[in-house]
């Protein structure tokens, strides 16, 4: 497999203006004959779709969920970056480049993150005027607040529900086109495999989730914006649907998985309270604007929060990065609250849990003011867990949030295989190794509204499609595939759920492919998945039948994959013997315990590829050339 | 905890559906209401039983997928709260809990407690949108607005379009959903050009889809885990009422791309 990034020639500044004057254009009425399909409505599916449709492409969109709006962008609530410069604190396109790119640990491409930065400004424009109530100042400007890993201020927010409101922002695009017979849209569909005629991606098969019908929809191009896979842990701040199955079909089908072991680890998040547990909550970046996080500093010092005196409290990140703080990247603030947990110092039942504190904030800013900007979180706090965050501090964990790792895209945001495009959380493109916080809205945005609605013309421009049919020889092989997987799925009759399995299943990830990593637990991992895959293929109990509304089989299917994603999630994580971001191998780490990278061996993204049931994967590589940038060790001291 | 639950399980839309019993013990009081289905479902699986249908995703009180009545109240006894955010501490122990689905003939069941909420889709694909597109937009701080309009905006934008309003009221009227959109878009500049036509085409689809009309019950606001304000219903029916006695009332029109 040939890995051509197709990055445009010329100053890194330039390029993607240069690559816009030269791409092929589709004549205005050729487009409509182009049938586009886009998988997942999120911001990127959303946007991507809408704009596709008021470019005069024929689009049809589709969602698992009952509505496109239910998609779990909706759940983003810090804010979007983008390089206004607004607060005049010496903002620019580079230094979100710059940020993006250092915060990633030196793991992404050059070209596209600066194009990402260089777009962030027009996503705020766009949404504005969509009518998406950003958070104001008095005299009627935007407001800004700040995030982990920089040191401006250049996030924008809609209260606590920024996700909401864009990708609102987005529906109700799509749903103009929807209204106007642009966009057919299929709620409750889940696309269960990808159809490739003559090398290119033609078109999908999918399951009507409600009477489950298993059909097939053929398109010129298709968009796959089906988001992330953190749910391969089970507990994770996904929704419960988000799952990998349309990625992971497509790998098989021939697109390079990247970075797979690239998953974040989100600091704020509220607890585990019990076995019973089926997801975790995420509690804002934001909140570390203005919360302090500490521990006690004696371990086992099981006295309540207020009677612990200051001097016996350990402000841990302040402590070791003064010039960041509370403010540090993600994955530097999980590990650090790891490790004070792992010491013995964590707080609350199981001891894993560190304070967020508002209590300083609140005596210097008073309560009203905290009150406006948090108070949704802070009720949200105190529905999950009785506690009040006004009285008593925050409890907090890390969580896997969001997976860096994704389809590998060239510049273009197409896979390895020809008309096939991954955007959004589903790629695996400009984050690198850690994304920072409110970064992923505005990629998603940038590859929904900006990018991909370019690109894919200047492919379907030149792209001599033959006439195919859902009739084609390709298509019902796909289908009868499709169809014998939930069958055997039925048929096995076993003794456990497939929840149950999927339980299992994200404990074994979360220790020994979760937080930090080392080679004799990911060859362990290796094996034990291996184990629990062949049980769930012999010993996994459904139920019902298929041609019904069956949650139990919807769920089944997708944990089926999440099982050859955590073999590939392991494999990776073993071959990179390096630390770098979020992807912590114990065995390789500076004296004061940070992430160590090997650039002369690992300066490169991991594209796997797919070689058949049973055989291992094959690598790949793209080395990642920096021309402006030069890779050092990352410092928030 | 132990519940006494009563379930409505329809297999499907033509099955008349009924209510079957269920005893649940062993619960964690810090369980939430969704945790607790969970449970007895996996303990259904088990028995080679059908376990009970039920929308959910986000389980973070946003995504607006959850959603039933509980005791005659949509989400359940809490104030401000959805479904998946109702944790069992708020029931006495040994409760007994009729759970049932949004009941409404523009949200037809589909399968025990999952109805088909379509419409609302439809409803804003009518009007419930600014035109806007992709690439036309000027700088956003080109236009100011004042924050008291941008926080009402937002206010009214909170709406996670879950239906527990029109399960709620009486008529199964979709007012509060349709006026929150309303007003929301209403309330920017960016809103103002479309602002007849919206509430007009949104108003007209909603009637198509066999809602109700609004008898200002207020039991929506009541019911709405975002507490979106019936004030905004008064919005809705003053923009509706200057709209269409305008001199040139606005026709549905063509609002689309190209």
């Amino acid at each position: 497999m040939e890995l051509r990034s197709r990055v445009p020639e010329g100053p890194l500044a330039e390029k993607w203006e240069r690559y816009r004057s030269e791409i092929k254009l589709v004549n205005p009425a050729n487009k409509l004959k182009h049938h586009v399909i886009v998988v997942g409505s999120g911001l990127a599916g959303a946007s991507a779709a809408a704009s596709l449709a008021e470019l005069g492409y024929t689009v049809s969109c589709f969602c698992f969920q009952d509505s496109p709006r239910r998609a779990h962008s909706i759940a983003a609530q810090g804010g979007i970056n983008a390089a206004k410069n607004y607060q005049n604190d010496g903002d620019s396109v580079f230094r979100l480049f710059y940020d993006t790119v250092k915060g990633g640990d030196f793991r992404s491409r050059e070209a596209n993150v600066y194009r990402l930065a260089e777009i962030s400004a027009r996503i705020i424009d766009q949404c504005t005027a969509q009518g998406v109530p950003f958070a104001r100042e008095y005299g009627g400007l935007l407001a800004n607040r700040s995030f982990g890993g920089v040191q401006v201020s250049r996030t924008f927010y809609a209260r606590g529900q920024t996700g909401q409101q864009l990708l609102l922002g987005a529906y109700q695009a799509l749903e103009r086109q929807v209204g106007v017979g642009r966009v057919t849209m299929y709620p409750r569909t889940e696309m269960l495999d990808l159809v490739v005629v003559d090398g290119r991606a033609r078109g999908i098969v999918v399951r009507d989730l409600v009477t489950g019908a298993v059909a097939s929809h053929v398109a010129d191009a298709v968009v796959l914006a089906t988001g992330g896979y953190s749910n391969v842990y089970y507990l994770s701040t996904n929704a419960k649907g988000c799952n990998v199955t349309a990625i992971w079909r497509a790998y098989r089908r021939g697109a390079a998985f990247a970075n797979p072991c690239f998953t974040q680890i989100h600091p704020t998040c509220i607890p585990v309270t019990g076995h019973h547990q089926s997801k975790l909550t995420l509690m804002s970046e934001s909140l570390r604007n203005d919360g302090r996080i500490w521990v006690p500093k004696k371990k086992g010092d099981t006295r309540p929060p207020q009677q612990i005196p200051e001097a016996e409290r350990d402000y841990y990140l302040e402590r070791v990065y003064p010039s960041y703080g509370n403010l540090v990247p993600r994955d530097v603030a999980s590990r650090r609250a790891k490790d004070v947990c792992d010491e013995g110092r964590g707080v609350g039942p199981g001891g894993f849990g560190v304070y967020l504190d508002f209590a300083d904030a609140i005596a210097r800013l008073g309560r009203h003011v905290i009150a406006e900007r948090y108070g949704n979180l802070f009720e949200m706090y105190e529905r999950i867990t009785a506690e009040n965050p006004f009285d008593t501090p925050m409890r907090i964990y890390p969580a896997p949030h969001y997976t860096m790792g994704g389809l590998w895209v060239d510049y273009n945001l197409m896979t390895t295989l020809d008309g096939l495009y991954a955007i959004g959380e589903a790629n695996y493109s400009d984050h690198g190794a850690n994304r920072l916080g409110a970064s992923a809205l505005m990629q998603g945005l940038a590859d929904g509204y900006f990018i991909l609605p370019y690109t894919i013309g200047d492919y379907l421009a030149q792209a001599k499609l033959g006439k195919v049919g859902t009739d084609h020889a390709a298509f019902r092989q796909v289908e009868r595939e499709v169809s014998e997987r939930v069958d055997r799925l039925l048929t096995a009759r076993g003794r456990k759920t497939p929840d149950a399995f999927h339980r299992d299943l994200g404990r074994l990830m979360w220790d020994k492919c979760g937080m930090s990593r080392n080679a004799p637990g990911l060859k362990q991992a290796l094996a034990k998945v291996a184990d629990m895959r062949e049980e769930f293929s012999r010993n996994v109990y459904i139920g019902g039948k298929g041609e019904d509304f069956n949650q139990t089989l919807e769920h089944a299917g997708r944990v089926a994959d999440f099982f050859e994603l955590a073999e590939l999630m392991c494999r990776d994580a073993l071959h990179r013997e390096e630390s770098c971001g979020s992807h912590f191998r114990e065995e390789f780490q500076t004296p004061e315990g940070e992430a160590k990278r090997d650039d002369a061996r690992f300066g490169y993204v991991a594209a796997w590829e797919y070689t058949g049931a049973g055989n291992e994967p094959a690598l790949n590589k793209e080395p990642l050339e920096f021309a402006v940038v030069h890779p050092a060790q990352r410092s928030y001291a | 905890m132990r519940f006494t639950l009563h379930v409505w399980r329809q297999s499907g839309p033509r099955d008349p559906g009924r209510f079957v019993r269920y005893d649940v013990t062993d619960i964690s009081p810090d369980m939430s209401f969704l945790e607790m289905l969970d449970v007895l479902n996996q303990q259904l699986l088990g028995r080679q039983q059908s376990p009970i249908a039920f929308d959910h995703d986000c389980r973070e009180g946003i995504c607006g997928a959850c959603g039933m009545v509980i005791n005659g109240r949509p989400h359940g006894p809490r104030q401000a709260t959805t479904t998946c955010q109702l944790h069992l501490r708020t029931f006495s122990d040994g409760a007994e809990l009729w759970i049932e689905p949004w009941r409404a003939r523009a949200f037809p069941v589909i399968k025990d407690l999952v109805v088909d909420r379509r419409a609302f889709d439809r409803i804003i694909a009518a009007g419930g949108f600014i035109t806007a597109r992709t690439g036309s937009a000027p700088e956003a701080n080109s236009t100011l607005v004042p924050k008291r309009d941008a926080d009402l905006a937002m206010d009214a934008a909170a709406c996670i379009g879950c239906g527990a309003c029109v399960a709620a009221c009486p008529n199964a009227s979709a007012m509060l959903f349709v006026a929150a959109k309303v007003s929301h878009l209403g309330l920017l500049p960016q809103g103002q050009p479309e602002r007849g036509t919206r509430v007009v085409n949104m108003v007209s689809q909603m009637d198509t889809e066999g809602f109700g009309a609004c008898t200002n019950h207020g039991e929506c606001m009541a019911a709405c885990p975002k507490e979106i304000s019936i004030d905004f219903i008064a919005r809705l029916n003053r923009d509706y009422l200057k709209a269409t006695l305008a001199p040139k009332p606005p026709v549905k029109e063509f609002t689309g791309a190209a």
